[in-house]
């Protein structure tokens, strides 16, 4: 019983990483029908910003907080740069952009900060946290974990939900021709899309990268559990890429911890291949048809 | 049969937003305006759908725009519009011409389109597509904008019952009701309807070209309106042009041109 609640925590721990990917997917997913292959690339390259910081400056928080302000910036100058000039030409074109992406970026970061595994600091404590000298396997840091992802879902969701702004990029994700033709920048919006979704995948790099260090392919993974998270929730859909994440993290983590560790990646991907076959929309999507 | 009016003299220069005397976007009406397209040529890839068109809507008129399936005359609105670019010609908003200047640009210099069909954005609620419509406008205080939505929730009851609820909810009669209020609300000088009645029952059909020239009266709105429903389009225009293979054939007072019998055979279907 004990073992069911910590497999359990520890699940929903990892489902909130999972569910940060999920979301800067989903986020630029629903404005452009793109899947941001580097993704994953781009978490990496902020963790690495913020480990040097925080050599260089011995604070973490310095660090953490550049690292979100890295992955603004590297997501919008993904996209003025190198995705915006691939819009209205073959979907192809921009999915090989990403991937160029994805490599460009594992190269860099070999380049210039290597490719050893590097160890990167806890905000806090790691120690498993005990109730009633129950260990429940997680930690201080845990709970700042899934606390972290959920106050920054629930921001964008405010935002978006009841800001004009977050109207703006509703519209221009729903209808971006009613939206042009109504006086909204559709450009623009998207950059701020795509800033966000850096944001969002800075901050899962900077909380997962304690338990899996970091090196250059150390986002892959996360990416692909990321990606399935989306694909279970349903990839326009916002919370289905919350509750997408809980359900692979909590499912993995029984899966590892009753069942063989090793068997993870395995089922993850049968998972992914399963929701494809059954309900390639996702959980939560209606069977809405978008208007082209 | 064409009237043959070509009074367009030279663009006065080609202002960025805001110079082309345009309402300042802060809510207040902007008056009215003559739009002006002078052989206008756009198209899609190799095909041509408009091979140099001039058509003239007087401040404050309502110009019918006429014609066959694949005349021209969605187009003409794209491309006045700037969801097309055109590859010759002139766009003349009350002779300053905007032509090659982005959708954003346009509607903000006082163009407001309505396309045909898609228009409403079910997923959001009513208001939240109405506020759609004042995207347009400068940073101002909210009292303005509150004010203008409740001038078209006035004007349209049904949109003000359902304040609230998901667009996808409103009846085909109401959407268009919501696609032409979030088109006003953007405070245009003129007015691109693309088929308003489609879809819709013939009273309703009835109800929105009476509110088109209620439109046109109230507020002096330029209104261009293309309409595969010819007959109900020439009642209430007070100018037509009829396009067909993306030329004009012919252009005048909408009252003769509903009465030439061998025009309307032939390329307006009654």
């Amino acid at each position: 019983m004990v073992e069911f609640l910590q497999f359990t925590l520890s699940g929903i721990v990892f489902g909130m990483i999972y569910s940060a990917i999920a979301l800067s997917l989903v986020l630029i997913w629903r404005g452009t029908r793109l899947l941001n292959f580097a993704q994953g690339g781009m978490a990496m390259l902020t963790t690495y910003v913020a480990i040097e910081v925080i050599y260089k400056t011995h604070s973490y928080w310095a660090g953490f907080v550049i690292a979100l302000v890295a992955g603004l910036i590297l997501g919008a100058a993904s996209e003025l740069t190198v995705v915006r000039p691939t819009a209205g030409k073959p979907e192809l074109n921009a999915v090989i952009v990403t991937i160029g992406l994805l490599i460009l970026f594992e190269g860099l970061a070999g380049i210039f900060f290597g490719g050893q595994y590097r160890s990167f600091p806890a905000a806090f404590s790691v120690t498993g946290l005990r109730v009633n000298g129950t260990p429940l396997g997680v930690s201080r840091f845990d709970v700042f974990t899934v606390a972290a992802v959920l106050a920054t879902t629930l921001i964008l969701a405010v935002t978006f939900r009841y800001t004009t702004a977050g109207l703006r990029m509703r519209a221009a994700a729903f209808n971006a021709t009613v939206a042009r033709l109504s006086g909204i920048r559709v450009g623009r919006v998207l950059t701020v899309g795509w800033a966000l979704a850096g944001l969002l995948g800075a901050l899962a790099g900077v909380l997962v990268s304690p338990s899996t260090f970091l090196y250059p392919n150390s986002m892959d993974a996360i990416f692909v559990l990321g990606f399935t998270a989306a694909v279970i929730g349903g990839l326009d859909s916002p919370a289905g890429a919350v509750v997408g994440g809980l359900l692979l993290g909590v499912g993995l983590s029984y899966v590892g911890g009753y069942l063989n560790s090793d068997l993870t990646s395995l089922v993850a991907l049968g998972v992914l291949v399963l929701v494809l076959m059954i309900r390639p929309n996702g959980l939560f999507a209606g069977a809405r048809m978008r208007r082209v | 049969m064409s009237s043959g009016t070509n009074g367009l003299g030279p663009a006065v220069g080609s202002d960025r937003d805001g110079a082309a005397g345009g309402s300042d976007r802060d809510g207040a009406a902007g008056g009215s305006a003559s739009l002006a397209v002078d052989g206008l040529v756009a198209g899609y890839g190799e095909v041509i759908a408009l091979d140099g068109v001039t058509v003239m809507a007087g401040a404050g008129s309502i110009t019918a725009v006429l014609g066959a399936n694949g005349a021209g005359k969605t187009t003409l609105l794209r491309a006045v519009s700037g969801m097309i670019k055109a590859r010759r010609g002139r766009i003349l908003l009350a002779d300053h011409d905007v032509v090659g200047r982005s959708p954003e640009q346009i509607v903000r210099a006082g163009i407001a389109h309505v396309p045909e069909g898609q228009g409403v954005i079910p997923e959001l609620t009513v208001e939240e597509n109405l506020r759609i419509g004042m995207m347009s406008w400068r940073r101002g205080p909210r009292a303005g904008r509150v004010a203008a939505l409740e001038e078209e929730y006035a004007r349209f009851k049904p949109l003000a019952d359902r304040r609230r609820k998901p667009a996808s909810t409103l009846s085909g009669g109401e959407r268009q009701m919501l696609v032409i209020a979030r088109a006003l609300l953007a405070r245009p000088r003129v007015l691109l309807l693309d088929e308003p009645s489609l879809g819709l029952a013939p009273r309703v059909m009835a109800q929105v070209m009476d509110l088109i020239v209620q439109l046109s009266r109230e507020r002096g709105l330029t209104i261009v309106l293309v309409e595969q429903n010819a007959r109900s389009a020439l009642a209430i225009a007070d100018h037509g042009v009829v396009l067909n293979l993306g030329r004009v054939v012919a252009s005048a007072d909408a009252a003769i041109l509903a009465t030439d019998v061998a025009l309307r055979h032939h390329y307006l279907g009654f």
